[in-house]
């Protein structure tokens, strides 16, 4: 936090404010708007925190490590998914007027909370978790990290579920048996992984209604991923890898 | 099966898109001296190629569009199970029918 006590001297240039509108209530709540200072340097998270401090006590967010590393404190900032704490209000398009909501394409709880489980069950329904046949006595099986399978699985083992992709992601919006980008990318890096045990059954789900085929590749998870990752590339892959398998059913 | 429909839409678009662009090309062609269904049935009467090029095309088609619109009724009508695919089997059907009754039509004395 820039700010501790809300004062004159810790706000930015000429003690500028900005109007931040904030979404308060469930899903049929709606916008409020609030008189934030704005700092010189000062993220997203950053404005939540001050008006849960000083305005709204009651207001409900997520937020842990503050430096993009656990995924908790992703929300709609101006129409756009993104991780609150490395997003600037500086960097916002359109700054004049912040507006902060809660993800997309996930039940809202409260304010700016959502509802995680939706999008983890969607990932056990990808089958999207790793399964070995070994014990924790047996040595570990060596995985070359120059061989192909094991570099298309590294360009996808970075996700760290924070749920922004599938709160940008178009089908996820109109199609609710499709499981998301986020379930896809672990899958398709659990289908490149030698020691994972469980292809079948990872290529029934995949292959399988609300898969991997029901995905219109427009490539919005890839744009938004925090991470930098391709979700779209990891789809793509998985629909090859599911088609070729799948054709000799 | 949804893989095996993915599939089978791409190979018939990998089919259908020359054969579009041949038939369209060809409509052009046919059509510079005006329409006159008597030079047109005069070219594809007895004639094992357009036989052949159309009843290929409509073969395409039966198989394409049907796996189009059922992706397209799951999405926008929340329509799903044996009773789509039983609808969308019908329709490719009918394409299939009717397409080759047309072809039939052009191509046999």
């Amino acid at each position: 936090m820039q700010d501790q006590t809300g004062g004159p001297a810790d706000t930015g240039q000429d003690g500028e404010f900005m109007a931040v509108r904030i979404w308060r209530g469930d899903a049929a709540g709606r916008y409020r708007t609030y008189r934030v200072p704005r700092l010189r340097n000062q993220t997203v998270l950053d404005v939540v925190t001050w008006v849960q401090r000083h305005l709204e006590p009651t207001l409900a967010y997520r937020f842990a490590c503050r430096v993009g590393m656990c995924g908790s404190c992703a929300m709609t900032v101006n129409g756009r998914p993104r991780w609150t704490c490395r997003t600037h209000t500086a960097a916002v398009p359109g700054r004049a007027s912040l507006e902060i909501g809660p993800l997309r394409n996930l039940p809202v709880i409260r304010d700016l909370v959502v509802d995680m489980t939706p999008f983890f069950e969607k990932w056990q329904r990808a089958q999207a978790r790793f399964e070995g046949r070994l014990t924790r006595r047996d040595p570990p099986l060596p995985v070359r990290p120059e061989s192909a399978a094991r570099r298309e699985a590294d360009l996808a083992i970075e996700c760290i579920n924070c749920g922004v992709c599938h709160a940008a992601c178009e089908v996820v919006a109109w199609d609710p048996a499709y499981v998301g980008p986020a379930a896809l990318n672990r899958a398709w890096s659990l289908a490149r992984d030698e020691r994972h045990t469980g292809q079948a059954a990872l290529r029934a789900a995949v292959g399988g209604d609300g898969g991997t085929f029901a995905c219109h590749s427009h490539g919005a998870c890839s744009e938004h991923c925090p991470v930098g990752l391709d979700p779209s590339r990891s789809i793509a892959g998985l629909k090859r890898w599911a088609a070729r398998q799948g054709a000799g059913d | 099966m949804e893989a095996r429909l993915f599939l089978l839409q791409r190979l018939s678009a990998a089919l259908l898109a020359p054969l579009v662009l041949i038939h369209l090309g060809t409509i052009l062609y046919a059509v510079r001296a005006g329409l006159d269904a008597e030079a047109i049935l005069a070219r594809t009467q007895a004639s094992v190629f357009w036989a052949l090029f159309y009843g290929l095309f409509v073969l395409a088609a039966a198989i394409h569009a049907p796996i189009g619109l059922r992706a397209v009724l799951r999405e926008w009508l929340a329509w799903r199970g044996r009773s789509l695919d039983l609808a969308m089997g019908l329709f490719g059907l009918a394409l299939a029918l009717l397409g080759l009754r047309a072809v039939y039509a052009v191509v046999v004395p």
